[in-house]
């Protein structure tokens, strides 16, 4: 019995059965690394150590070392920390919110997609620790614990404290999401490590199964709980950008100081997010040869997100410019004047290339269709989403109330370590994770073999 | 005392063979034990008569936990223990300490229930499941029967009525 429908395209193609599923999916992590990961590996290793030389410098020196100064207290730091945070909302809104809109073309992307969102968090978090000096107070600081002044608790008025929370509140709870999806796949691997003959790997992946076996009454239960995680990660996730954008508007400073920034950056986060997602999945597709569940549906789909996000963000923009005109406030106006027209105008007008222009060229049907093109997008995206940062943040301090105080921000090495630091560590989790973990959520695809697939496969009866 | 060691189990090929086969294996008046699938197949809590699970009750009660924790520790901190003026606002003001709030909500609604459903399930690592049939994680939808809690038939029976239900093939499986 086999249901094929009209209208969609079917989400597996190549005529996979169950089996098929399984045995695609599970062949990466049994098989020996290939020398494309092995390379891949290096670069990202050689990334990583270089950063983590700048970072060792900067803990033993002092943020001195970076190109901040009075005016431009904050650059590339929470640029890098927003850009980051940023990324990680697609692959929660993958596995959340289309989980609840009943999406099934999530289920192939949604294991890779929440990996990113898991690593990306990682790396925003570095910054804001980085920038404390003393990475090993940073918990001290931040949480509510007990201190020896007094206690001197930390101030919840504050949207900073805010945002520990809601960064540390929403890795954990991804974190999990994304493991209890990966628990019934564990098990998988085990089962065929044990037929296979190989009891060191299927104790390894039995340990991290939690000894699944996949009852009915377990089944259940778990689908209540990645609903209701679902339900709850939702919020969660708007919750998250919304609290990044008040750390800036809240303050009194002209360009930040604005209402539109929640929704503006819940849009571009996800904008960026859907970017990052489609730049890893189309090399992890190539090289674990996924074409067949990562089909070029899903690509177009995904790049019908980036055009309406994108055209959010646009928008944005320009109720933005329009707003600091017709408020008549002087300040406001100068800012956005000073953003179109300034020193940093090259940033501005990257970024409006990149982030407006650009996504509009999925208009076209062999623009979203192509995966070159898609290739070389999601990367001006992710360029384009990293000045909007830049632009918001350092246009908008280096310029103080103050003509005196007006002043330049250089990036030093040590700045731009920092950032190659967190690539190192965000490729190096990810192929970490693409090699040992399977990439693709094979119970949730299993799921949809019958009635999604172009498959051959007779069912029984 | 036997209960538990000795089971028949019947392999299914697909999701439509194992939800016709739990009603006929029931109708026959067999009780069975578990059934084993590779992917949640909807319907067949219905199927096999269980009960809805009472897990989103535990996810609000640890919610709620969250919430309250969240509004007390706020407020006996900046309200009472320490009360110092910001931006010269009430020490107890509700707005700002929302977030906050939102947050631990969601993170103890998650925590508890998934850790509920981890014990309620008994998965837990370093513990071997009893592996009925190892293609019941791959591609098999897998039906145990235990025998001594179905004396009323006999195992030759028993097996009949599986492969009548659309049973591919049906093995003995017994645990120490």
């Amino acid at each position: 019995m086999q249901v094929r429908s009209s209208v969609r395209d079917p989400l597996v193609t190549g005529g996979k059965t169950v089996k098929d599923v399984s045995h695609d999916i599970s062949r990466q992590v049994e098989g020996k690394p290939t020398r494309l990961w092995w390379m891949a590996m290096a670069v990202s290793l050689a990334l990583f150590g270089w950063g983590f030389y700048c970072v060792c410098a900067l803990l033993w020196n002092g943020v001195g070392l970076w190109g901040l100064n009075k005016t431009v207290g904050w650059a590339w730091d929470i640029t890098n920390f927003v850009w980051w945070v940023g990324i990680g909302h697609a692959g929660t809104l993958i596995s959340a919110i289309l989980l609840l809109f009943r999406q099934k073309w999530r289920m192939s992307i949604n294991r890779a997609a929440e990996a990113m969102t898991i690593f990306a968090v990682i790396c925003a978090a570095t910054f804001p620790l980085m920038h404390m000096g003393r990475l090993w107070l940073g918990f001290y600081w931040a949480l509510p614990l007990p201190n020896a002044f007094g206690s001197l608790w930390v101030n919840f008025n504050s949207p900073l404290l805010w945002d520990v929370f809601a960064i540390s509140t929403y890795f954990t709870v991804s974190l999990v999401f994304w493991y209890l999806g990966l628990i019934p796949d564990f098990a998988v691997i085990r089962d065929r490590a044990v037929v296979q003959g190989n009891m060191l790997r299927a104790n390894i992946y039995n340990a991290l199964s939690f000894g699944w076996q996949g009852g009915a009454k377990t089944w259940m239960r778990y689908e209540s709980v990645a609903l209701i995680l679902a339900g709850l990660s939702t919020p969660l996730v708007l919750s998250v950008h919304t609290i990044v954008s008040m750390d800036f508007a809240t303050s009194i400073i002209p360009g930040w100081h604005t209402t539109i920034f929640p929704p503006y950056f819940v849009a571009g986060a996800i904008f960026s997010g859907f970017a990052m997602v489609l730049t890893l999945l189309l090399i992890t597709r190539i090289v674990f040869k996924l074409e067949d569940y990562i089909t070029i549906y899903h690509i177009e789909l995904m790049n019908i997100i980036i055009i309406v996000t994108g055209s959010i963000v646009g928008v944005a923009y320009i109720t933005e410019l329009f707003i600091s005109w017709y408020s008549g406030v002087e300040y406001e106006g100068y800012a956005f004047y000073n953003r179109v027209q300034g020193p940093y105008a090259w940033s501005y007008w990257s970024m409006m290339t990149c982030n407006v222009i650009s996504p509009q060229l999925f208009w076209i049907k062999k623009i979203r269709t192509s995966l070159v093109a898609t290739f070389v997008l999601s990367i001006i995206v992710n360029i384009g989403m990293w000045f909007e940062r830049f632009v918001i943040i350092v246009t908008s301090l280096h310029r103080d109330y103050v003509p005196s105080s007006w002043t330049q921000f250089h990036p030093t090495m040590y700045d731009i370590g920092e950032y190659v630091f967190t690539f190192g560590l965000f490729f190096t989790a990810f192929l970490l994770f693409a090699k040992f973990f399977p990439v693709i959520n094979m119970a949730e695809v299993k799921s949809i073999v019958k009635t999604d697939s172009e498959t051959t496969h007779e069912a029984h009866h | 005392m036997d209960a538990d060691k000795n089971f028949l189990v019947g392999v299914f090929d697909d999701e439509d063979a194992v939800l016709g086969g739990i009603r006929k294996v029931r109708e026959s008046g067999i009780k069975i034990h578990e059934v084993f699938s590779p992917f949640p197949v909807h319907g067949i809590d219905e199927a096999l008569g269980l009960k809805k699970t009472r897990l989103p009750i535990a996810a609000f009660l640890f919610g709620m936990t969250g919430t309250s924790l969240a509004l007390t520790m706020q407020i006996w901190m900046l309200g009472y223990d320490w009360p110092m003026i910001i931006g010269g606002k009430n020490f107890v003001s509700l707005p700002p300490f929302i977030p906050v709030t939102f947050e631990l909500t969601v993170l103890l609604a998650a925590l508890g229930m998934v850790g509920t459903f981890m014990i309620a399930s008994g998965l837990k690592p370093y513990s071997w499941p009893r592996q009925f049939d190892l293609r019941s994680t791959e591609d098999k939808h897998v039906m145990a029967v235990d025998l001594d809690l179905n004396k009323g038939k006999s195992k030759e029976e028993i097996s009949r009525i599986l492969k009548s239900a659309g049973a591919s093939e049906v093995n003995e499986k017994s645990f120490e």
